[in-house]
């Protein structure tokens, strides 16, 4: 492709003009060649396939994207259908807790060890270990710590705390929960690290600032070191909450979006809908959702963070 | 409580000190109230985080009707890898019975090519993005990095019909595509940061003897970022072990990767289900990530880290 273009530059100049064009094909060329993997990413997958999934959504395409245009019709079925309120509901209490449970628990542990402990590198591994499995690893594991039979329940019953109860998985009023146990001990470390990494930036100064003026320990935390450490915050929020939508194979793992529809997600809604429910449009329609909320969470964060960084 | 702890305590400290010696607090002996706070938060999360490892390894190790009594702490009286050895040759998934070892190659055959292709076309485009931008080439980035926030979802079907298109779908090929795509984002973002924090007078030097994008690429810029190109490797070489979804799409089913064989064993087994053999593959499946982990210890931080520090 740019290569017959270039040729085609020179033949078809005499004037001033094909010289500019010349330029503009020739000038790096090598670089716009290599660059072609990227460039076509960001066209056709980036670009492409999400204009593509959007279009679709307004069809009544069953088993392939042939259907006619309907307009909003797989929207409004889409919010008539109880599985898909119900994954919306779960991503939005699972997400706030997430969200919430990892930061605080991140920047706790960051703060514990930041105050000069030993051991500070086993802590450290042993918290990030579970960053490094694969989410059907930690499904099926806590899957199994919760088996109501034979895992800790079971267990502490027959130690003789007959009345132990840990159910989650097979309660559907508490399996969001079981969902959180998990997630938690896979993501937290992770946060504790992001955060860890922002507490050592802070300058050491503003410490001694504070011990001079008699500030407590935790009141320096909480209301100057916190404040400084904006930067990381958002990564941290970003990344968790960017996660948090894509919950999938966690899910599949542990519960298989049971007991009963009780802890279905969007992704996994998407999924069966496209792969085995055969009803395309529906999925698409689904998807287009599930970038809408990733859209209302991403756009003001990058108008903070770019849009300001222009005008300054 | 303990706030108000650390309030009460440390306050009457500063008090006092400032008479005496206004410099930083008294020394400490070691076991303060604080000190023993910390030490116990941390150990009760480290048995929170340890818990499932300790639970993977023992329950793997014992028999049927030793997990049937019900003790899940228990050590394993004698301790036997029959169910490794079932999990890896002989358990089923499904439909056939052969246990994980299939998979864990489809996992090294789709890791191996996609952790490579896609790491030497993010160093190229880093490269690219750093030393010979042209016009476009920030937004292009910027796009990318916005885009990989877009839920895979929302691209999945339309790259199942591109890769059926291409005549790739259902075959390794597709899901290497897959993988070097998305894992493009932030494998350029961490080479252009990289590659940027590089003294540009090497470079540009180079550029005056006459060296070409190329030449420059393989001769300056790849032996100068080994670090990096650790720190990439780690990444994706986990990451890809660990994908689910791409593998369940795109791979096919004689070609499922290892976690969808994994969750295969033990959420559609059919029978009564075999608890040892079933956390025996789950360890089994972990072990790669796990080996990977352990042994680069800082560099996977710096790894997953790599990720927060955006350029």
């Amino acid at each position: 492709m740019a290569d017959t273009t270039v040729q085609s530059a020179p033949v078809a100049g005499s004037s001033s003009r094909p010289s500019a064009l010349k330029k503009f094909f020739l000038h790096n060329l090598s670089a716009k060649v290599a660059a072609i993997p990227m460039v076509a990413t960001v066209l056709v997958v980036f670009i492409g396939c999400t204009i593509w999934t959007i279009y679709y959504s307004f069809t009544n395409s069953k088993l392939l994207p042939t259907g006619k245009f309907v307009g909003f019709d797989q929207y409004e079925r889409l919010f008539a259908t109880s599985r898909w309120n119900v994954s919306v509901i779960n991503l939005l209490m699972y997400g706030a807790m997430s969200l919430v449970l990892t930061l605080g628990l991140g920047f706790l542990l960051a703060v514990l060890m930041d105050q000069k402990i030993r051991f500070e590198s086993a802590f450290r591994t042993i918290m990030l270990y579970p960053f490094a499995l694969s989410f059907i690893v930690t499904g099926l594991v806590w899957q199994w710590i919760m088996n109501p039979t034979l895992g800790l329940q079971g267990t502490m019953r027959n130690l003789g705390w007959t009345n132990f109860t840990f159910d989650w998985i097979a309660n559907p009023r508490m399996v969001l929960f079981a969902l959180l146990i998990a997630g938690l001990w896979q993501g937290v470390g992770f946060c504790m690290v992001l955060m860890l990494a922002g507490l050592r930036g802070v300058d050491e100064e503003i410490w001694k600032a504070a011990r001079v003026d008699g500030i407590p320990t935790w009141r320096t935390y909480i209301s100057v070191v916190l404040p400084m450490m904006r930067g990381v915050l958002v990564t941290a929020v970003v990344l968790i909450g960017s996660g948090i939508v894509r919950l999938y194979d966690l899910v599949v793992a542990l519960t298989n979006g049971g007991p009963g529809i009780s802890s279905e997600v969007p992704a996994k809604y998407v999924y069966n809908y496209m792969f085995s429910g055969g009803n395309i449009g529906q999925g698409l329609a689904a998807a287009t959702m599930m970038l809408l909320t990733v859209l209302i969470i991403m756009v003001p964060w990058a108008y903070l963070e770019f849009g300001g960084k222009g005008r300054k | 409580m303990s706030q108000t702890a650390t309030m009460t305590g440390s306050a009457p400290a500063t008090g006092g000190n400032t008479a005496t010696d206004p410099r930083g607090p008294r020394p400490k002996p070691f076991f303060t109230p604080k000190k023993i706070m910390i030490y116990t938060t941390l150990v009760f999360f480290t048995l929170y985080f340890l818990f499932p490892l300790y639970v993977m390894v023992v329950t793997s190790l014992k028999t049927m009707p030793e997990i049937r009594f019900g003790n899940i702490f228990a050590l394993p009286s004698a301790p036997s890898f029959d169910a490794w050895v079932k999990a890896w040759t002989s358990a089923c998934t499904g439909l056939t019975c052969n246990g994980l070892s299939p998979g864990f190659w489809n996992s090294v055959k789709i890791t191996i090519p996609s952790t490579i292709v896609s790491i030497f076309i993010a160093a190229v485009n880093g490269y690219a993005l750093v030393n010979w931008r042209f016009k476009g080439s920030e937004i292009f980035f910027a796009v990318l990095i916005f885009g990989s926030f877009i839920p895979y979802q929302v691209m999945l079907y339309p790259l199942v019909i591109l890769t059926r298109s291409m005549g790739i779908f259902g075959t390794l090929q597709a899901v290497i595509v897959i993988h070097t795509i998305f894992g493009m984002p932030i494998l350029t973002l961490l080479f252009r940061n990289y590659f940027a924090s590089l003294p540009q007078e090497l470079f540009k030097a180079a550029r005056v003897d006459g060296a070409g994008f190329w030449r420059i690429f393989f001769e300056i810029m790849l032996p100068m970022s080994l670090p990096i190109f650790v720190v990439a490797l780690i990444l994706q070489i986990t990451g890809i072990w660990n994908d689910f979804l791409f593998g369940v799409v795109f791979a096919g089913p004689q070609n499922y990767p290892m976690t969808v064989q994994l969750n295969n064993i033990v959420n559609s087994a059919q029978g009564t289900p075999e608890y040892n053999v079933n956390m025996a593959a789950t360890v089994l499946t972990g072990l790669v990530p796990l080996i990977i982990y352990f042994v680069s210890g800082k560099l996977f931080v710096r790894g997953v880290a790599a990720g927060a520090v955006k350029g």
